[in-house]
């Protein structure tokens, strides 16, 4: 680096003065950049959630309110939308973490024919695009005359498309479990269960909380395999999506910052509290 | 600690049966797939003994200790813990318990929890469990460490947590995987004499599976020596370390020189030079053909004192400091010679120096001869 300065310095150059200012802050300068390129949507929806939009647009800045977050629920439909989706998403992500967890423990721990296979087939929700997922179950259901499209047909496809992440998470976790302290719990007295639950599932529980979060997430925010199967029920992501189309209200906005709020909150405990887990040991 | 209580329990349960082993392996098998790891193997172990599996990696060593514990279902065979055949009984149902090579401790428990896990399972609670668990961390030299979880001590710490973990339970029999492999030399000769120590206080039968003989010598009373999963010989370690009965026991338990040659007469063998040396009384047990003579580095003399005479030439010198080890080479091959260094002032002998040994007929065995095997 110094080494360039050195025949520049015979001829003091402009150019070359605001290079060597940038070649030395190149790092800072893309990192702020990146940051900002990640974060200003966010800072733009959290923005104008404060908005007072005249018209129906919020498109705008029109001046400050309180009023989006005081009526968030102002808007017709947002508020039994926002419920649906946070039902489906509780149980979607149980259910798909509990079979994830399940079929992650039998990956790993047994082997039986078609293990090799499985695990390809574990993989291929998470490679298909969306859409092709969302338009083939759509089919599916669609070949079933008995299937109504409604609350259960997205609780499906959402537990269908969790899963495999819930099975990724778990797995990592488990493959560096030693085999042995399952046997000595077994050698102390404990039977299958006890030794699950004393044993296996508290030094699991890291990975099993982790895929909770993860399924949760990616159920609360899926738009494509929703839109497909969700017949005349409406969702939040479906609410914003129709919203979008006539002008969407500040209340998305205000929803929009919330969710984002409760996300940072729940990753800053987590942090701290694997800070003083650390601390202690 | 009350150590005279124990010794009284153990005394109690021995008076109870009338010398039934604690384990009994009778005729077991074990292959996985087309890998056989223990082959026809029958065992019988004597109550309240400190007993050593010892043999390469490999030899089956552990996968018998796993099936003693319940981990491992034989192929075929039968197992007695006492009088009862366990076979099918799963670890929590088995009066056995394990150190596991890696300790196996819960990462997730403090101290104390680790070592109440077996007493919890059977339903002891309050002051009883936290007298007994107090007692046994005593009786590790761990009082006070209780509260620390696994990850904060030592490994010769977490080694003496397994051990109590274990022991606490009383079981009929303490099964040991290579409990000593992770720690390092100093504290592991500690360990062998605190183990051997504990198990004389404690009167449980122990089962040490070891690949170091130095250890299994040190701690067992009684060793099986394992090759190829089956038991090579069985012995207190002085009848394995003087009587051998095979070349793989004779070179796996310290050093041996195995001259080869056949048999010439009662107690003779002739050697492949023609030398004819005298062996012990009874030692041949009817073999005839070709045998090989056994004697350890520290029996052969470097003077003519004894009847059996070799000729040799000073190949090389090793000072150890207590001793000094000669490698001699003889017209039957390189013989290792061990001479104590005990007269200050002896010259020492140095490399091309000839030099005749001698050893007493009493102090050599008698093998089958192997080939490989020198």
């Amino acid at each position: 680096m110094s080494s360039i300065a050195v025949p520049t310095a015979r001829e003091p150059n402009f150019l070359a003065t605001v290079l060597a200012v940038v070649r030395r802050h190149v790092l800072t300068v893309y990192s702020f950049l990146f940051f900002a390129y990640l974060l200003l949507p966010i800072a733009v929806v959290m923005i104008f959630s404060f908005n007072n939009p005249t018209g129906k647009f919020n498109y705008t800045w029109q001046g400050f309110t309180w009023d989006n977050w005081r009526y968030w629920d102002g808007v017709p439909g947002i508020r039994s939308a926002i419920f649906l989706s946070l039902e489906i998403a509780v149980v979607a992500s149980v259910i798909a973490t509990a079979l994830g967890t399940m079929i992650a423990l039998a990956l790993v721990r047994y082997g039986f024919r078609g293990r090799a296979t499985t695990n390809i087939l574990i993989f291929l929700p998470l490679s298909t695009p969306e859409i092709v997922l969302g338009a083939s179950l759509l089919t599916l259901f669609l070949n079933l005359s008995f299937v109504t499209f409604g609350f259960w047909t997205i609780l499906i496809a959402h537990i269908m498309f969790c899963i495999s992440f819930a099975v990724v998470t778990v797995k990592a976790r488990l493959v560096g479990f030693d085999r042995h302290l399952e046997e000595a719990a077994m050698d102390l007295g404990a039977n299958e269960w006890t030794t699950f639950r004393k044993v296996t599932l508290p030094l699991t529980a890291p990975a099993i909380l982790a895929a909770l979060l993860l399924c949760f997430a990616i159920s609360i925010d899926d738009f494509v395999v929703t839109y497909f199967n969700s017949g005349s029920e409406v969702t939040f992501p479906l609410f914003v999506w129709g919203a979008a189309r006539i002008g969407a209200p500040a209340q998305v906005n205000v929803i929009g910052t919330a969710i984002f709020v409760v996300a940072l909150a729940a990753m800053l405990v987590n942090v701290v509290f694997q800070r003083r887990r650390e601390v202690r040991a | 600690m009350a150590v005279d209580e124990r010794i009284q329990q153990s005394l109690e349960r021995a008076a109870e049966s009338s010398g039934t082993p604690d384990i009994r392996l009778d005729r077991i098998t074990k292959s996985f797939g087309d890998i056989i790891a223990v082959d026809d193997l029958s065992l019988e172990i004597p109550r309240g003994s400190f007993f050593a599996l010892l043999g390469p990696s490999g030899c089956g060593k552990t996968t018998t200790l796993r099936m003693i514990g319940g981990f491992e279902e034989p192929t075929a065979g039968l197992i007695y813990l006492g009088e009862r055949e366990v076979s099918g009984t799963p670890p929590y149902k088995r009066d056995v318990n394990t150190v596991f090579q890696s300790y196996a401790l819960f990462p997730h428990l403090s101290i104390f929890e680790n070592v109440a896990f077996g007493l919890r399972r059977k339903g002891t609670r309050g002051g009883n469990l936290k007298g007994k668990v107090e007692e046994m961390l005593d009786l590790v030299q761990l009082s006070g460490y209780g509260k620390r979880k696994p990850r904060q001590l030592s490994g010769g710490q977490q080694q003496r947590v397994a051990l109590a973990r274990a022991l606490v339970n009383s079981p009929r029999v303490l099964l040991l995987d290579e409990p000593l492999g992770a720690l390092d030399l100093k504290l592991r000769k500690e360990m062998q004499l605190f183990i051997k120590r504990l198990q004389h206080d404690v009167g449980i039968t122990f089962i040490h599976v070891t690949h170091d003989q130095e250890e299994a010598m040190t701690m067992a009373d009684r060793i099986a020596v394992m090759n190829e999963g089956q038991i090579e010989q069985l012995g207190t370690p002085d009848e394995l370390y003087e009587r051998p009965q095979t070349a793989f026991v004779a070179s796996f338990l310290g050093i041996s020189n195995l001259l080869t040659g056949a048999v010439a007469g009662p107690d003779e063998v002739r050697l492949e030079d023609g030398t004819t040396v005298r062996v012990r009384n009874g030692s041949l047990n009817g073999r005839k053909g070709r045998v090989a003579v056994g004697i350890r580095p520290e029996k052969i003399r470097p003077d003519d004192h004894d009847p059996n005479r070799l000729p040799g030439k000073v190949k090389e010198r090793a000072y150890i400091g207590v001793s000094t080890q000669y490698i001699v080479e003889t017209p039957n091959g390189n013989i290792t010679v061990v001479v104590l260094n005990d007269r200050p002032g002896t010259v020492p002998l140095g490399p091309g120096d000839r030099l005749t040994l001698s050893w007493d007929p009493e102090a050599t065995f008698v093998v089958d001869s192997l080939e490989g095997s020198a």
